[in-house]
């Protein structure tokens, strides 16, 4: 029931059962998010200013110990590690995301749906099977080194398995739909009479894509970017299996510390980082979005 | 198509990048050799086999119960938010919390509801991964539910109201068949979230109640068997199944579009 029709009916007892409604309707709801997200949330980020116990568990005595640890020398490297690869998956999956999202866009209606549902299919298959496909695929007996040598391409078979590079291509294999579908769907918001307007006033097809295209699908490919970004800086997964154990990013870090290690203080001061990246992140998205939004149709 | 021009390069190959290995996995299913690498023959033995694993058969089982205990709540919980967010406040913040365990980090939730489940001392196992996966199930169900309560003429429920038809009536009378689709795609996201999730599954999961990506995990750790070869393959196929009925009912971007 909404406030006007409350106040048409006019009856006593309609107020008190309006607020009834609102409660029972969004308290079991709210609650559910507070107790199973926001009440654990807090309680481990509470952790980074705590000690841990000499057994694990937490020593409820205040210190700064766990941020000059994470800024030492070996944490560092891992951190700048970590950003440095998921950043060159996301730029990649913005390099690969954005030629094909605009030419799903361009596709006729029937053959669009059919693309999109194309897209999206590897990225409901389970995410570890995902992962192994990769390992039948670069291992040194794998798939892609014995097409080589029985072409005659190569003698000895390549090490791609277990590097940067393998990591970085599992962790795009792995997020690329999440690039393509926000991408798609700013870009079919366009208003084609805009990139018509600027080609009739003589602009080249790079400098529309440059002045037009580009600006007004920016909110689209920071949602992307973000939706690659963040998951991929703390996947522990496929560090582990494509990246053999030399490639560790954040996320094994905070796994062996919450898992093997019991220093939860430890490891939730790095998942702060986590936190703080994605905060900023949206920062920049919802003051970017703010600037553009004035373009396109909506 | 025509259209397309040099765009149609970047689209094939992109395409060939996204099936590539998806395919190479389901020829290699029916290689009757040992090799997870090289085909010796063709055969079903690795289906064999997977049949006969009772411990990834129990995982299995353990995950169809976690994910549908998960959807219940979600989409209980999931759909009486979504209402109750549209019809009675217009707070962006409330919105933005109910949604926020969908974009929170899965390993931040993770060590989240691990700190949280020690805390209160709740033994781990099916039900504290239960419990985790509606958490996120949830935010889904909300998002989708709440797009479609935006296309909902407010005055339906007003003139049901009018009528003189209490407030539970006009929910399950007016309210619930116009967003039906919107719940039903809600639970199809929440089902196939959970049966897939694997980081949160991995820190709240007992020691003896594995869900099936974490027997895929510690399988593919301890080495490469021709056996994945035959589950990833299965699992495809369920998947393709999934998302080709979704597909008919709902957009696959709409839960993307804001």
């Amino acid at each position: 029931m909404t406030s006007s029709s409350m106040l048409r009916s006019g009856r006593g007892a309609s107020e008190r059962s309006a607020r009834t409604e609102r409660a029972s309707l969004l308290g079991p709801g709210l609650l559910y998010v507070t107790a199973f997200m926001a009440v654990p949330v807090l309680l481990v980020l509470s952790y980074v200013v705590f000690q841990r116990g000499r057994f694990g568990g937490i020593v409820y005595e205040f210190t700064l110990d766990n941020f000059s640890r994470a800024l030492a020398e070996t944490y560092r490297v891992v951190l700048v590690d970590s950003v440095i690869i998921a950043g060159a998956a996301t730029l990649l999956a913005l390099v690969i995301g954005y030629p094909v999202a605009y030419a799903i866009a361009q596709l006729p209606d029937r053959w669009r749906t059919i693309a999109l549902v194309l897209v999206v299919i590897p990225f409901w298959t389970n995410f570890l099977v995902r992962t192994y496909a990769w390992i039948v695929l670069l291992s040194s007996e794998g798939v892609v080194n014995r097409s080589l040598i029985s072409l005659g391409v190569i003698d000895d078979p390549l090490t791609m398995l277990y590097t940067r590079g393998a990591v970085v291509v599992g962790l795009l294999y792995a997020y690329l739909p999440l690039m393509i579908l926000p991408l798609y769907a700013s870009i079919t918001r366009l208003d084609p009479e805009l990139r018509e307007a600027a080609t009739n006033l003589g602009a080249s097809r790079l400098r529309t894509f440059r002045d037009i295209t580009w600006p007004l699908t920016l909110p689209g490919a920071i949602t992307g970017c973000i939706f690659v970004f963040v998951p991929s800086l703390g996947n522990f997964v496929i560090p582990e299996l494509l990246g053999g154990g030399k490639t560790v990013m954040i996320g094994n870090v905070v796994r062996d510390q919450f898992l093997k290690a019991r220093d939860w203080p430890f490891g939730a001061t790095l998942a702060l980082f986590l936190i703080v990246v994605l905060v900023l992140l949206f920062a920049l998205q919802s003051v970017l979005s703010r600037r553009y939004s004035t373009g396109g149709p909506r | 198509m025509k259209a397309l021009g040099w765009l149609r390069l970047p689209l094939a190959l992109c395409f060939a990048f996204l099936y590539l290995p998806i395919a190479v996995l389901v020829v290699m299913s029916f290689n009757g050799g040992r090799s997870a690498f090289s085909m010796g023959g063709v055969s079903l033995r690795w289906y064999a086999e997977l049949a006969g694993d009772s411990e990834l058969l129990r995982s299995v089982v353990n995950s169809l119960l976690v994910a549908t205990g998960a959807t219940v709540i979600a989409v209980v919980l999931g759909t009486t938010l979504a209402v109750g967010l549209s019809r009675y406040t217009r707070s962006a913040a409330l919105d933005a919390y109910a949604m926020a365990p969908a974009i929170m980090p899965d390993l931040v939730l993770a060590i989240g509801l691990l700190a949280f489940y020690s805390l209160v001392a709740m033994t781990l196992g099916l039900m504290s991964v239960m419990l985790a996966h509606a958490v996120f199930g949830m935010a889904f169900v909300v998002a989708v539910v709440r797009a479609r309560m935006a296309q909902v003429d407010p005055s339906l429920e007003e003139a049901s109201r009018d009528l003189g038809a209490g407030a539970l009536t006009t929910f399950v009378r007016i309210t619930l068949p116009s967003i039906a689709p919107a719940v039903v795609a809600g639970a199809l996201l929440t089902f196939t979230l959970s049966l897939d999730e694997f980081v949160i599954a991995f820190f709240t999961n007992g020691p003896t109640t594995p869900t099936l990506p974490i027997s895929i995990y510690s399988m593919v750790r301890f080495g490469v068997t021709p056996e994945i070869n035959a589950l990833a393959t299965v699992l495809l196929l369920i998947s393709f199944t999934v998302v080709i009925a979704a597909a008919r009912t709902t957009r696959p971007t709409e839960v993307l579009d804001d």
